[in-house]
Formats: C-alpha cells, structure tokens, sequence
C-alpha cells in the first residue's frame, strides 16, 4: 500500500487490485463512520483511493504507509436487479470479440456477479467489474456523439449503463428502464460502489 | 405582493447560477461545481448583506442584463466591469440599489474573465444536492441563462451577525502574469526529469479553449518517462493533468471525479480564484513550492 500525497490535503492511497481497493475503499468507510477518520472525500477507483479534504494528511501518508492491507468486506447482501434488453447495436461486434453468439453474451453477461468497483465519467455512472479478463474488449475506434439513457455498455474489463444521453465510446450491448440516477432520491445514484448488481434479461415487452 | 423574481433582458455569453458547490459527492461521480472565484462571490454576497454561501450569477467576459420585478440591492464583482442601472452608471464593487423593472447591465469585463452578480436574498433556483451551482461536465443544477428566462430570487433578511454589510471592499486585479505554485505528484515520476523542469521553469500561455472545467494551456510539450494508461484514478481541484498532447490542463471547479491521464503536479488553492480570472494569451508559469 502506498500513500501518495496530492497537494495540500490530500493522499491516493495506491494498491495492486481492484479487489484489494475495493477492501481498502470498505476500510477507510469504516474508520470514517466510527469517526477516526476525518475527510470530505472517499473516492475509490480502479486500483486506488482518493482521501481528499484530510484533517491530518501528513499523519495518515504515515499511518497507511505502513498499515496491512484490510482483510476483503464479506460480500454485500443486497444485489440490485438492472432489468436489460440485449439489443445493443454493438452486441454482434462484441460477440465476435468474445468468440461466441449473440445470445451467448446475453447469457454470459446475465449470469454475472457484478459489483460497482467505483463512480465517475457522469454522476451515478458506475464501473462493474465481474467478467473475467478474458471478455475484456476495447472501445469503440469512434466514439458516438449521442449514447441514449439506459444503455448497458462495455469497455475494458468493464461493464456500465449510462445514466442519461451522452457521447461515449463504450461498445453498446443492452438498455435498461432502470433510473440509475434520480437527485430527488437518497442515495441519487442507484449504483454506488461497493453495491452488487445482476443484470436480468427481460423480452422486449418489458416481461421478465 | 412583490414578485421576487429577475427577468434576464442578456443573458451574456455564459451566465450561470453558482454558490459553494456540491462537495461530498465525488464518489458518485458528482463534480464539485461552485463559482470559480470563490472569494469573489463571497464579496459580493457580503456587499448585499447575503450569507457567502448563498447563490449568485457568474459571468463570463460580456457579462449580463437583468431586469428585477421588485426593488432590490446588487452587488457586482469578480472581472471589473461598468455597471449601469437604466443606462445611469452604478458603483462597481459596492451595493446598487435597482428598483422594480430597471435594468442592470453588468458590462463586459475591462479586465479578467468572470464577473459575479449578487441579489438580495440571492437566486432561489431549485438545489441540487444541496446546490444551486450550475455543473457544465455533468449537467447538474440549472441550465445557462437565456435571454428571456426568469429566476426565482430569496427572501432578503436573516443576516447573521457575522455576515454584517459591508460598502466597498477591495478586490484583487487580474493577474497580468498568471503564476501558479504548485506541488509536484502524485504522477511526477510518469514524465521524464527533462519534463519536470520544463514544466516549473518555461513560459506557459492561457489558451482561448478553457473554461469551467479546466485551464487549457498552450507552451512546451510533457514528455512522459512511461507510455501507456493510467487507471482511472480520483481527481482532486487544481489537479494538472497532462492529456496525450503534453500541454497541462488545470482542473477546476467542474472537474471530473476520476480520470486516467497523469497528474504532474497540484496547484494551491489559493491561486485558483486568479487561474479562474486570467483571460485567454494570459502569461503563465507554474513554480514548484513544498508542502506546508
């Protein structure tokens, strides 16, 4: 674990994993709610954590630099269910990608255990992880000008749905009903990290 | 019964609503937002008697016309600019009192970039997550003004003690020669020795294609020590990120959460409120400090 300061009062706090940011990301929330960690802002990503806004950050560079990794969270008990539509129009691109059908990716995506590893790119927009490396897949060569809301989407090793229209270079694969961000609601994002999520085919009826 | 309410006769350039942001939700992905120059949007709130969290306009070079439906007091401040009511020139820099259906014109700015508008019991647009701070990356908050369009004012009164009226204050000119001090990492070690001084010691310009959510700027090429990409990572404000073109970009208010080009360095906050007002062509140099 590595503490690297950013500016004033600041420090990413660097690790080798998602998994092991993801234990790291659960760990500084637990300190911060027993109330022995003092900051504006927790910002996990993919293999660090952003403390920004520390009371103390000369301290906690110290302190992290040194302490053992957290032992991983148990798993969440809740599983947020994204009803989806696969009929993405970069499903066949993706297929050929994978080496498989279609409906195989369908399949195969449904079938995932996903979790929110972090938020970024637009408020309540959530990066999944959970398929192995192997379905890894590039972004589009051009991105779109206009992605519509609800879209599930690939990149990279991981899986996304836009929260409203936007451009974006994401290999489209599905669309969901789902309101993944709504300000009048407590948490406005449905996808926060840490959070699990299947995604569950639906016809194109809407009908589980 | 008084409408509290402005009508907005010009809605300038680019007019938005902007009080302290919205902190605290990064990692949902939700920048901070928040007026550029904070202390300058903290004066004119003081100058009108507001509490300085209270929302106020910020504009961009032209600046604005409003037309209030009842009498209030204003404040205009941030980027100097003439200011006249019913095409009487008013006080800059003080509070003007604007009667029921005068126009006030926020002229175009004389020096600097981002003039800020301060009512009496400031704009009452709808909060977003506890802001009213119009977020141009992400869309939060509410639209740009338009010409036309009419925004809610606050009640005036309740001014706590501690946010008593002042009558003119100073303010700090535009820089001529941007400086920026900074402290270098977290990603210093991504660029080559020879970039880390061409960073903090050559002659940057302020380019024409900033805007709210970073300073673009136009001068020597970063050279990167590794190729490759970075994994998205958490941004901070005033966060130089250094995009494949090697030319630094200043993060500011509505900056992304996370990002994946290298961070070379972190300009103080204290400089922001100057970064927010240099005008495109701006010298600029960016000078290693250490940390406190």
């Amino acid at each position: 674990m590595r503490a690297l300061p950013v500016g004033e009062d600041a420090l990413l706090v660097e690790v080798d994993s998602g998994e092991e940011a993801h234990a790291l990301h659960a760990e500084l929330l637990r300190r911060r709610a027993e109330g022995s960690l003092t900051v504006r802002e927790i910002v996990p990503a993919a293999r660090t954590v952003l403390l920004d806004g520390l009371a103390d950050p000369v301290r906690w560079a110290r302190e992290l630099a040194t302490a053992a990794l957290p032992p991983a969270p148990p798993l969440a008990r809740d599983v947020i269910d994204l009803p989806v539509r696969y009929d993405g129009p970069d499903l066949a691109d993706v297929a050929a990608h994978w080496g498989v059908s279609a409906r195989e990716v369908a399949r195969i995506h449904a079938a995932t255990d996903f979790r929110v590893a972090f938020c970024g790119f637009a408020p309540g927009f959530g990066y999944l992880t959970g398929l192995p490396s192997r379905y890894d897949v590039p972004r589009r060569a051009t991105p779109r000008t206009a992605v519509p809301a609800g879209s599930v989407a690939l990149a990279g090793p991981y899986t996304g749905v836009y929260p409203r229209a936007s451009p974006g270079g994401w290999q489209l694969i599905g669309t969901t009903d789902a309101v993944l961000w709504d300000h009048a609601r407590v948490p406005a994002a449905l996808l926060t990290p840490g959070t699990r999520v299947r995604f569950v085919p639906v016809d194109a009826e809407g009908a589980a | 019964m008084t409408d509290r309410a402005l009508f907005v006769v010009r809605a300038g350039a680019l007019t938005t609503v902007q009080d302290r942001g919205r902190p605290g939700h990064a990692h949902l992905g939700v920048p901070r937002s928040g007026a550029l120059d904070a202390p300058a949007a903290a004066l004119v709130n003081r100058l009108v008697g507001n509490a300085p969290e209270v929302a106020v306009l910020e504009t961009t070079l032209d600046g604005c016309a409003l037309r209030p439906r009842c009498d209030v007091t204003v404040a205009v401040g941030g980027a100097p600019c003439a200011v006249t009511v019913d095409g009487r020139p008013a006080a800059w820099g003080a509070p003007v009192r604007v009667p029921a259906g005068a126009v006030l014109d926020v002229g175009a700015a004389v020096s600097g970039l981002r003039g800020y508008v301060a009512v009496t019991g400031g704009i009452a647009v709808e909060p977003v997550l506890g802001s009213r701070s119009t977020d141009l990356l992400s869309g939060l908050g509410p639209a740009p003004l338009a010409d036309g369009a009419v925004l809610p004012l606050g009640s005036a009164g309740h001014v706590p003690a501690a946010h008593a009226r002042v009558d003119v204050a100073p303010q700090p000119a535009p820089p001529a020669e941007l400086v920026l001090r900074v402290t270098l990492g977290p990603r210093d070690d991504w660029f080559t020795p020879r970039a880390l001084r061409t960073f903090t010691s050559r002659a940057y310009r302020v380019s024409p294609a900033g805007n709210r959510i970073g300073l673009r700027t136009e001068g020597p090429a970063l050279e990167r020590a590794r190729p490759g990409e970075l994994p998205s990572e958490g941004m901070v404000l005033g966060a130089v990120q250094v995009p494949p073109d090697g030319r630094p970009v200043v993060f500011l208010a509505d900056h992304p959460t996370t990002g994946g080009y290298p961070v070379i360095a972190v300009v103080r906050p204290s400089d922001l409120p100057a970064a927010a007002q240099a005008v495109p062509g701006t010298p600029l140099r960016f000078v290693a400090v250490r940390r406190h």
